[in-house]
C-alpha cells in the first residue's frame, strides 16, 4: 500500500501539528514536559515504522508515481533519523534556551521529515524539497539561542553557506533536467549515455558542491566547526549525526543512480583522503571539545566517504554500517559533551581535569565513546572502520585504505588526549560529586550499550545493512 | 524564435553575477540578494528547458514553483536571523561576525 509507505511521514506532520496545540494549551511551568512528549512521540512514529513501514520483497520500489523510492536503503535511513531525533530531544532536557519552547521540538520534528523524504527521494523535485525541509529548520535551531552571540552567529553562517551550496546545487539539478528532459532519478542514467561527458561532469560537480556542504566533504568543511561550536550543543549532536546521514543517503543513491562509477570513483576517493586527513590534523590543535568534535566529524565524514567511492554493494553495506554506529557513538559524545557543560559551564577541554573522580560512571562511558571514535576493538567504530577499509581494498583502492589507517593512528591520539584530562589531570575542587539528569544518563547508557553491541554482537546489524544495501544495486 | 542557447547564456551570467555577490559583498542582505539572483537564474534555466525540450509535461514549471516556495522561506529565515544577529551585535557585515573561527 502506497499509504502505508509513507506513513512515518504522515505521522510526522500530524506530530508535528499536535505539538504546536500542546504548546500552545501547556500552562508555563510545565513546558519541561515537552521534551518527553516530543520523546514518546518520535519513538511511537519510529515503532509505527517497523511495524507498517517495511517495503515487501520484491514490490516495485517506485511510488507516488516514481517521486519516492520505497526500499531497504530509505526505510534503514529513516529509522535512523527517526531514532537520532527522539535522542535528541532527550538531551535537549534541561538546556534552559531550547528545551522549555515548543518551537524548537517542532522544528526538530520537520527537519527529521525532511530527512526522511531525502532519504527516499526518487525525483530531483522531490529531493530538492526534501533537502531544504530538512536544512531551513536546522539553520534556525542553530541560531535558537536568542540571547547569545555565537548561536546567533552560528546559525546565520551556516544559513548563508548552505543557501550558497543549494542554490549551486540546484544549478546541477537544472542542468540535469535539461539534458535529459526528465527529473525522475532513475530515468537520468538512460537519458544520459547520449550527453557528452563534459557537461554531465559539469553537473556533477555542481550537485557535489550541494551534497558535499551536507555531509562536511572538503573543500566545503568550513562551515562545520563554526556551527558546532556556536549551536546549542544538543543542535550539535543532531547537526552532526542525523544531518549528516541525511546528505550521504542522498550521495550513495544519486551518484550510484545517475553517474557512471568511473566519473565519480576518483574525485571521491581524492576528497575522502584530504577530507579525513585534514580533518584529523586539525583536529589535534583544538582546546574546545566541541571544536575538536566537529573537526573529528569532518575526518569520520571521509572515512565514510571512503566506503562510497568503493561504489560496490559491500561498499554501501558499509557505509550504512558506519554511519549507524557513528550516530550512537557520536550522539554519546555530545551527550557526555552536554552533562559536563550543565556541571561546569565550560567547554574547553581543559576544565574536563578531574572529571573521573567526580563521577567515575560518567568518565567510565566517555572512555567508551572516545575509544568506539578511535577505533579501539571491541567497540562499535573498530568494526566499522574494518568493514569500511576492506570496501576499499576491495574496489582496488589500496592506497586510501592505507591513508584511513595512518589517519585513525593519528584521530587516536587526540581522542586519548581527552581521557588524559578527564583520568589523569587534577583541578582544585574535583571531588565534588556531579549531578546527572537521570534523563541524560538513560540516553547515555542507552548509546554506550549501542555502541558496544555493534561491535560485539554486529550479525543481527550487519545482516540489515547488507539487505539494505542490496536493495538499491 | 530566440535560440534556447541564449536563455542559458544568460542564465549563466546570472547565476555568476549572484555567485560574484554572494563571495564578494560584505553586507549579509547584499549576499542574501545574490543568494536570489543564483535561484532566479536556475529558474530561467528550468523554464527555458521545459519549454524547449518538453513543452509538454510540467515538470519543470513545478520544479520552479517549487524553488519560489523555497527561496521565500529560506529568505524568511534568513532576514529572522539577520535581526536577531543585528540585536546582539548592532552589525550587518559578515566580517565582522568573527566571534567563531579557526
Amino acid at each position: 500500500m502506497e499509504i502505508l509507505a509513507i506513513l512515518p511521514e504522515i505521522s510526522l506532520v500530524v506530530f508535528a501539528a499536535i505539538l504546536i496545540i500542546i504548546d500552545l494549551r501547556l500552562p508555563k511551568g510545565r513546558k519541561e514536559l515537552l521534551a518527553y512528549i516530543t520523546f514518546a512521540g518520535l519513538a511511537l512514529i519510529f515503532v509505527l515504522a517497523i511495524l507498517f513501514s517495511r517495503p515487501a520483497d520484491g514490490g516495485d520500489p517506485a511510488i507516488w508515481f516514481g517521486m519516492l523510492r520505497h526500499d531497504l536503503l530509505g526505510f534503514t535511513f529513516r529509522l535512523v533519523f527517526l531514532a537520532g531525533a527522539a535522542l535528541t530531544s532527550l538531551l535537549a532536557v534541561e538546556w534552559d534556551s531550547i528545551s522549555k519552547r515548543g518551537e524548537f521540538y517542532i522544528l526538530l520534528v520537520f527537519s527529521t521529515l525532511g530527512m526522511n523524504l531525502m532519504a527516499s527521494a526518487g525525483n530531483l523535485v522531490m529531493l530538492f524539497l526534501a533537502i531544504e525541509t530538512a536544512s531551513i529548520p536546522l539553520y534556525a535551531m542553530a541560531g535558537s539561542m536568542k540571547e547569545d552571540d555565537k548561536s546567533t552567529e552560528a546559525g546565520f553562517k551556516y544559513l548563508l553557506f548552505g543557501a550558497m551550496t543549494s542554490a549551486v546545487m540546484l544549478y546541477g539539478f537544472s542542468l540535469m533536467y535539461g539534458f535529459s528532459g526528465t527529473a525522475n532519478i532513475y530515468a537520468l542514467a538512460e537519458a544520459f549515455t547520449s550527453v557528452p561527458s563534459t557537461p554531465l561532469f559539469a553537473s556533477l560537480v555542481l550537485v557535489l558542491v550541494g551534497f558535499g556542504f551536507k555531509i562536511s566533504m572538503f573543500p566545503l568543511q568550513f562551515w562545520a566547526p563554526d556551527v558546532y561550536e556556536g549551536a546549542p550543543t544538543p543542535v550539535t549532536g543532531f547537526l552532526s549525526t542525523a544531518s549528516k546521514a541525511a546528505g550521504f543517503a542522498v550521495l550513495a543513491r544519486v551518484l550510484l543512480a545517475v553517474f557512471p562509477l568511473a566519473d565519480w570513483q576518483i574525485i571521491l576517493a581524492v576528497l575522502s583522503a584530504v577530507t579525513m586527513t585534514l580533518g584529523n590534523l586539525v583536529a589535534l590543535w583544538q582546546k574546545n571539545i566541541k571544536r575538536m568534535l566537529a573537526y573529528s566529524s569532518i575526518a569520520h565524514a571521509g572515512y565514510i566517504l571512503m566506503a562510497l567511492a568503493a561504489g560496490t554493494e559491500f561498499g554501501v553495506n558499509s557505509m550504512l554500517y558506519y554511519i549507524i554506529t557513528y550516530l550512537l557513538t557520536n550522539l554519546a559524545a555530545f551527550g557526555f559533551v552536554i552533562v559536563y557543560y550543565h556541571q561546569a559551564g565550560s567547554d574547553e577541554i581543559e576544565s574536563y581535569a578531574g572529571m573521573s573522580r567526580r563521577n567515575a560512571w560518567l568518565a567510565f562511558g566517555m572512555l567508551f565513546t572516545f575509544l568506539s571514535l578511535g577505533g579501539i576493538p571491541p567497540l562499535g567504530g573498530f568494526f566499522a572502520k574494518v568493514l569500511v577499509f576492506s570496501a576499499a581494498i576491495d574496489a582496488g583502492l589500496v592506497w586510501l585504505a592505507v591513508i584511513g589507517v595512518l589517519n585513525a593512528v593519528i584521530g587516536l591520539y587526540y581522542y586519548l588526549n581527552v581521557l588524559k584530562v578527564v583520568y589523569l589531570k587534577r583541578q582544585p575542587g574535583d571531588e565534588i560529586p556531579m549531578r546527572i539528569n537521570p534523563v541524560h544518563g538513560i540516553v547515555l547508557v542507552v548509546c554506550v550499550i549501542g555502541v558496544v553491541l555493534m561491535g560485539t554482537l554486529m550479525a543481527p546489524w550487519f545482516r540489515l545493512t547488507a539487505e539494505a544495501a542490496r536493495s538499491i544495486f | 524564435m530566440i535560440p534556447l542557447s541564449w536563455y542559458l547564456i544568460l542564465a549563466a551570467i546570472l547565476f555568476g553575477v549572484g555567485l560574484f555577490g554572494v563571495l564578494a559583498r560584505k553586507n549579509v542582505i547584499a549576499i542574501l540578494l545574490g543568494i536570489e539572483l543564483m535561484l532566479n537564474a536556475v529558474n530561467i534555466n528550468l523554464l527555458a528547458f521545459w519549454r524547449y525540450l518538453t513543452p509538454e509535461d510540467v515538470t519543470g514549471q513545478i520544479f520552479t514553483v517549487m524553488v519560489f516556495v523555497v527561496a521565500a522561506a529560506e529568505v524568511a529565515v534568513g532576514l529572522a536571523l539577520v535581526i536577531s544577529v543585528w540585536r546582539r551585535r548592532a552589525t550587518a557585515y559578515a566580517d565582522e561576525l568573527d566571534l567563531l573561527k579557526w
